[in-house]
C-alpha cells in the first residue's frame, strides 16, 4: 500500500530539481501522504519514539566522543574529566548513559506490541527479522559502550561477555584472544570496542532505513489485524494524524526520559561501576545492564558451558523463526483469546527471568531459572504451533472502518451521543 | 466534523498552537545549549589560563619564549640600543601606528612581552632576525621591529600584547 504521493512542487527551481532527484516526493509519500490506519493505538507511537532515541543516542555519543579517550590508563579518569570539567558534560553522560536504557525501554515495548498483535506474520516476516537484526545491534552496541567508562563492571562484564565465545569447542580460546587482542581484556580491547562502538549505531540506523522501508511497502499492522481494504474509508494520511501523534507520545516519553536524567541519573547504572577496572579483582556480585537480564537468567540456569551459551543464543535467535512457528492466521491477540493468556503469561516469564538474572545464581533461584527458561521455550516451540490448530478465533470486524465505528457506536451507547458519520478525529478549534 | 473559521477571528486554537510551539521552543533551545556549550574551554583549560613568569633568569639581549594558553609568548629583556631603536621612529610612518611607550609597562621598558604569533597567518617569528633586528617571520616574510611592530611584510598588524603585570620586579602573571 504504497501512499500514491501526488506531490507537484510548486517553483521552477524545485520543479527542475525534483524531476532529476525526487526526495521530495519521497518525503511527502512517506512522512505525509502515506495511509495510516484509522485504528492505532499509542502502542504505535514506538517506532517513532525509537527513532528519536537512536537519534539522541548519535549526537550525545558523538559530542562524548570529542571528550573521551580510549586508553585504558587514562579511559577512567577522561569520564571524570567529562562529568566534572567539560560544560554540561555530566548532563551528556546521564542523557547518553540513560538513553541506552530508555532506548531499550522503547524496544522492548516495541516488541512486545509486535507480539501482541501480530506484527510479524505475512506479508510483515521480513519487517519482523530486520527488527531482530536491529535489536542484535543494540545489544552489541550498549555492550561495547558500558565498557568504555573502564570501570570495575566494564572490565569484569567485557570478561564474561567475551568468555562466552570460549564456550565454542576447539577453536573457542583463539577466538577470544582474537577479541581481546592479548591474554586478557585490556587495552587493545577497550580500543576496538569504541570503534565499534561508534561504527554500529551507524549500521542500525542504516537497518532501521530498511525496517522503516519494509514498513512503507507493506502497510502497518494496526490493533484489529485487519488489511487496509479502502485507502479512503480505512486509512488516514500521516501528517498531521501520526506525526502530531508521535510528537505527543514523544514527549510524554521524554518526560520519563529526563525525570531518570535529572532526579535518579544512576539508578539503572551500578556503583561498582565508579571503581576503576581491577584486573585482579572481580566485584562480589556481578549483573549485567537490566535489558540483558533475562538472557543472564537464561545462561546462568543450563548447567553446562556450551549449553548456557547456545540457550541463551538461541532465545534471541528463536524470534527469527517466530512468523513461522506462530500457526494462526488471526494476527491480533483481540481476536485470540487463548493466544491473549499465554501472551500475558509469557510477559510475566520474560519480566520474571528478567528478576531471576538480577538474583544471585543459587538455591531455589536457579531452579526457578530453570522452569522459567524452559517455559520460554516451550511458548514459541510448542505452544504457538499447536494453538493455530486448536484455538477458535472471536469474529473480526470485516474492515478497519467498521471496527473504528463499532468502537464508536458502543461509547456513544453509554456516552454522549455523537454526529452521524463521526468517524473522522477531529473536534470543533 | 470541523467547520472552517474565518481567518479574521483568533481561535481558542490559534492560541493553542502559538502557545505549544513557543514552549516547544524554549525547550529545545535549552536542550541545544549544553550541546553548544561543551565545545567551549572546558574548566581544565580554564584551570591554565594564567602563566607566571620569573624574569631573573634572563639576560640582557635575550629573548625567552613561554606557554600561555598553549600560545608562544615572547619575553624579549631589550638593551639600550634596542629600546632607542624603538623609541626613535616616526609612529606616523607605521603600519599600524603604536609608540613605543604603548608597548611595555611604564618604568618597565627593557621588559618587552608579546604573544608570538605573526599577525599574518599564525606563524612564530624568528627573534633577532630580519632589517629591524626584532623578529622576521619564516613564513611569508614580515619583519617586526624590536617593539614586536610590523614593517614589512604582509601582516596588516603588531604582535599582540597579553594582559599581563608585574607582581614584583622580577616576577610577572600572564593573564
Amino acid at each position: 500500500m504504497e501512499g500514491h504521493s501526488t506531490y507537484q512542487p510548486k517553483g521552477k527551481v524545485a520543479q527542475w530539481f525534483e524531476s532529476r532527484l525526487p526526495i521530495m516526493g519521497l518525503m511527502h509519500s512517506s512522512a505525509v501522504a502515506y495511509p495510516v490506519p484509522k485504528n492505532l493505538n499509542y502502542m504505535w507511537t514506538f517506532g517513532a519514539i525509537l527513532t528519536f532515541m537512536l537519534i539522541c543516542q548519535i549526537v550525545s555519543g558523538v559530542v562524548l566522543a570529542m571528550h573521551y579517550v580510549a586508553y585504558a590508563p587514562v579511559s577512567f579518569a577522561r569520564v571524570e574529566h567529562i562529568m566534572r570539567d567539560v560544560n554540561y558534560g555530566w548532563l551528556i553522560r546521564y542523557v547518553h548513559a540513560n538513553g541506552a536504557s530508555m532506548f531499550f525501554v522503547a524496544v522492548y515495548i516495541h516488541i512486545f506490541r509486535g507480539l501482541y498483535y501480530g506484527s510479524y506474520k505475512a506479508p510483515r516476516e521480513v519487517l519482523w527479522i530486520l527488527g531482530v537484526i536491529i535489536y542484535l545491534l543494540m545489544m552489541a552496541t550498549a555492550f561495547m559502550g558500558y565498557v568504555l567508562p573502564w570501570g570495575q563492571m566494564s572490565f569484569w562484564g567485557a570478561t564474561v561477555i567475551t568468555n562466552l565465545f570460549s564456550a565454542i569447542p576447539w577453536i573457542g580460546e583463539t577466538i577470544v584472544q582474537w577479541l581481546w587482542g592479548g591474554y586478557s581484556v585490556g587495552d587493545p580491547t577497550l580500543n576496538r570496542f569504541f570503534s565499534l562502538h561508534y561504527l554500529l549505531p551507524f549500521m542500525i540506523a542504516g537497518v532501521v532505513g530498511l525496517h522503516i522501508w519494509a514498513l512503507h511497502h507493506v502497510g502497518q499492522n494496526n490493533p484489529d489485524g485487519i488489511d487496509v481494504k479502502s485507502v479512503a474509508k480505512d486509512t488516514v494520511p500521516f501528517t498531521p494524524y501520526a506525526t502530531i501523534k508521535d510528537v505527543f507520545a514523544t514527549v510524554v516519553f521524554l518526560i520519563f526520559f529526563s525525570w531518570f536524567i535529572f532526579y535518579i541519573p544512576n539508578y539503572l547504572g551500578h556503583s561498582d561501576n565508579y571503581i576503576p577496572a581491577n584486573p585482579l579483582s572481580t566485584p562480589a556480585h556481578i549483573v549485567p545492564e537490566w535489558y540483558f537480564l533475562p538472557f543472564y537468567a537464561i545462561l546462568r540456569s543450563i548447567p553446562d558451558k556450551l549449553g548456557g551459551v547456545l540457550a541463551m543464543f538461541s532465545a534471541i535467535a528463536v524470534l527469527v523463526f517466530l512468523p513461522w512457528l506462530d500457526t494462526s492466521k488471526v494476527r491480533s491477540a483481540k481476536y485470540r483469546p487463548l493466544y491473549r493468556q499465554f501472551f500475558w503469561i509469557f510477559v510475566v516469564v520474560a519480566v520474571g527471568l528478567g528478576y531471576l538474572g538480577s538474583q544471585p545464581a543459587e538455591g531455589g533461584y536457579v531452579i526457578a531459572s530453570r522452569i522459567l527458561t524452559a517455559y520460554y521455550f516451550i511458548h514459541f516451540l510448542i505452544i504457538l504451533p499447536l494453538l493455530g490448530l486448536v484455538e477458535k478465533p472471536k469474529p473480526m470486524p470485516p474492515t478497519i472502518a467498521d471496527a473504528v465505528l463499532a468502537k464508536t457506536a458502543k461509547a456513544s451507547a453509554g456516552g454522549a451521543p455523537v454526529m452521524a458519520g463521526a468517524a473522522a478525529p477531529e473536534t470543533k478549534g | 466534523m470541523a467547520h472552517t473559521e474565518t481567518q479574521d477571528t483568533t481561535t481558542r486554537r490559534d492560541f493553542l498552537y502559538i502557545a505549544t510551539g513557543a514552549v516547544g521552543a524554549v525547550g529545545v533551545a535549552g536542550m541545544v545549549w549544553p550541546f553548544v556549550s561543551q565545545m567551549q574551554p572546558d574548566a581544565s583549560v580554564l584551570a591554565l589560563s594564567t602563566t607566571e613568569v620569573d624574569l631573573s633568569p634572563i639576560a640582557e639581549g635575550q629573548i625567552v619564549t613561554v606557554q600561555w594558553r598553549g600560545k608562544p609568548i615572547f619575553i624579549s629583556h631589550r638593551t639600550p640600543e634596542e629600546i632607542k631603536a624603538a623609541e626613535n621612529v616616526d609612529v606616523a610612518s607605521l603600519r599600524d601606528p603604536q609608540p613605543d611607550s604603548a608597548r611595555v609597562k611604564q618604568g618597565k621598558d627593557q621588559w618587552l612581552v608579546v604573544i608570538g604569533i605573526c599577525t599574518h597567518l599564525g606563524c612564530v617569528p624568528l627573534g633577532h632576525q630580519g632589517e629591524y633586528h626584532g623578529w622576521f617571520c619564516p613564513c611569508h616574510g614580515s619583519v617586526y621591529d624590536t617593539s614586536g611592530r610590523i614593517r614589512q611584510g604582509p601582516a596588516p598588524l603588531n604582535l599582540e600584547l597579553p594582559p599581563y603585570n608585574f607582581v614584583s620586579d622580577t616576577q610577572i602573571v600572564i593573564g
